[in-house]
């Protein structure tokens, strides 16, 4: 074997080695949160058997075919769907969705709200590079206001949503946001997630080099790194920062929410000792 | 020669991002015509694992030699 196979480090036993390189464009963000999930899979010990990945469609969503795990790429917008059916129907089992920006905010936004008001144990990663990267760079609805877009030629007109503080106020109980740039806070948040019982919504603000970035002036992904690495600020000094700064397109970081409350599984087990008990 | 640390490239995997590139702090690396990354200055190598860190093809790894003088 040649000194290049030499390099073999620990997270590589949760990807199907056959099917990489991935085929994610150059510079593209996808590929370090996905390795960011799979260290945070490694770090929380959880069993490949025991842990499903669910995605629904587009760049982000292709991430389910290269993980090492039971997989499941689903419809557009509706992998939260599946991931309940999935999580009602067993459990015990450990589900991750992986999601983008248009995938979990337009196409199935009503999936991802519902999802949260649930409050179902789940851990859904959305990979948010403000972009439909994978049709062509039409504007998303996360796509920053006056961005370029192939649909958006003069700047995008619609305001953005912020996929977090939606999902606090539709009723998930774990909150997060962090970066490509960040990786090991990337990690360390997503990690966070599976600890939670509950619905647990973490934004992974990624780089699309080669759909957003080319149309506004950063199509070097060390640029948009450095973008995030400049604009992110951890929460507790993100508050204390004047509004004036605020509004500087700059963004916080870190576990933006949490809270306590019963979890769809536990809630529907209640339900069932009601009706009778299943099975008796 | 003392290298402080040793960098693997899976060439397959490597895209020419140029991620890498940008984020190392002792510029060791570059990208060739052919969009792959090289080890420019092997020896100027510190170990830090920026390249690694960053890599979204999982194509470069820093490891620090035991022993070396950082």
């Amino acid at each position: 074997m040649s000194a290049e196979q030499t390099a073999e480090r620990s997270f590589e036993r949760y990807f199907r080695a056959n099917r990489l390189p991935h085929l994610w464009c150059p510079g593209c963000g996808n590929g370090i949160a996905m390795k960011a999930i799979v260290q945070a899979i490694e770090k929380k010990g959880l069993s490949q058997d025991d842990t499903v990945i669910v995605s629904g469609i587009g760049c982000s969503s292709r991430a389910s075919g290269y993980m090492d795990f039971d997989t499941l790429h689903t419809a557009h917008g509706r992998a939260i769907p599946f991931a309940t059916g999935i999580k009602l129907a067993n459990p015990k089992l450990n589900v991750v969705v992986i999601t983008g920006d248009g995938d979990c905010t337009a196409i199935g936004g009503n999936h991802f709200i519902h999802g949260c008001r649930r409050n179902i144990d789940l851990t859904v990663v959305l990979f948010n590079n403000n972009i439909y990267g994978m049709t062509g760079g039409q504007a998303s609805p996360t796509t920053p206001l006056g961005a370029k877009a192939t649909t958006a030629p003069y700047g995008s007109v619609d305001r953005p949503f912020d996929a977090c503080r939606l999902a606090e106020a539709s009723g998930a109980t774990y909150v997060a946001r962090s970066t490509a740039f960040h990786v090991r806070h990337l990690s360390d948040m997503i990690a966070g997630g599976f600890d939670n019982k509950g619905f647990s919504f973490i934004e992974a603000m990624v780089q699309c080099p080669t759909a957003y970035g080319r149309k506004n002036k950063m199509a070097s992904p060390a640029a948009m790194m450095e973008w995030m690495r400049d604009h992110a600020v951890m929460k507790a000094a993100f508050d204390k920062l004047p509004d004036t700064e605020k509004s500087a397109g700059r963004f916080p970081i870190g576990l933006l929410y949490q809270s306590e409350d019963v979890d769809y599984d536990t809630a529907y087990e209640v339900v069932k000792e009601r009706a009778g008990g299943a099975g008796k | 020669m003392h290298l402080k640390a040793t960098i693997t490239v899976k060439k397959l995997r490597c895209k020419g991002c140029g991620i890498c590139v940008a984020f190392c702090p002792k510029h060791v690396l570059a990208v060739d015509a052919l969009s792959k990354v090289f080890i420019r200055d092997a020896e100027a190598c510190i170990g830090c694992g920026q390249c690694e860190l960053r890599c979204p093809d999982y194509a470069i790894f820093a490891d620090k030699v035991k022993g070396a003088a950082v």
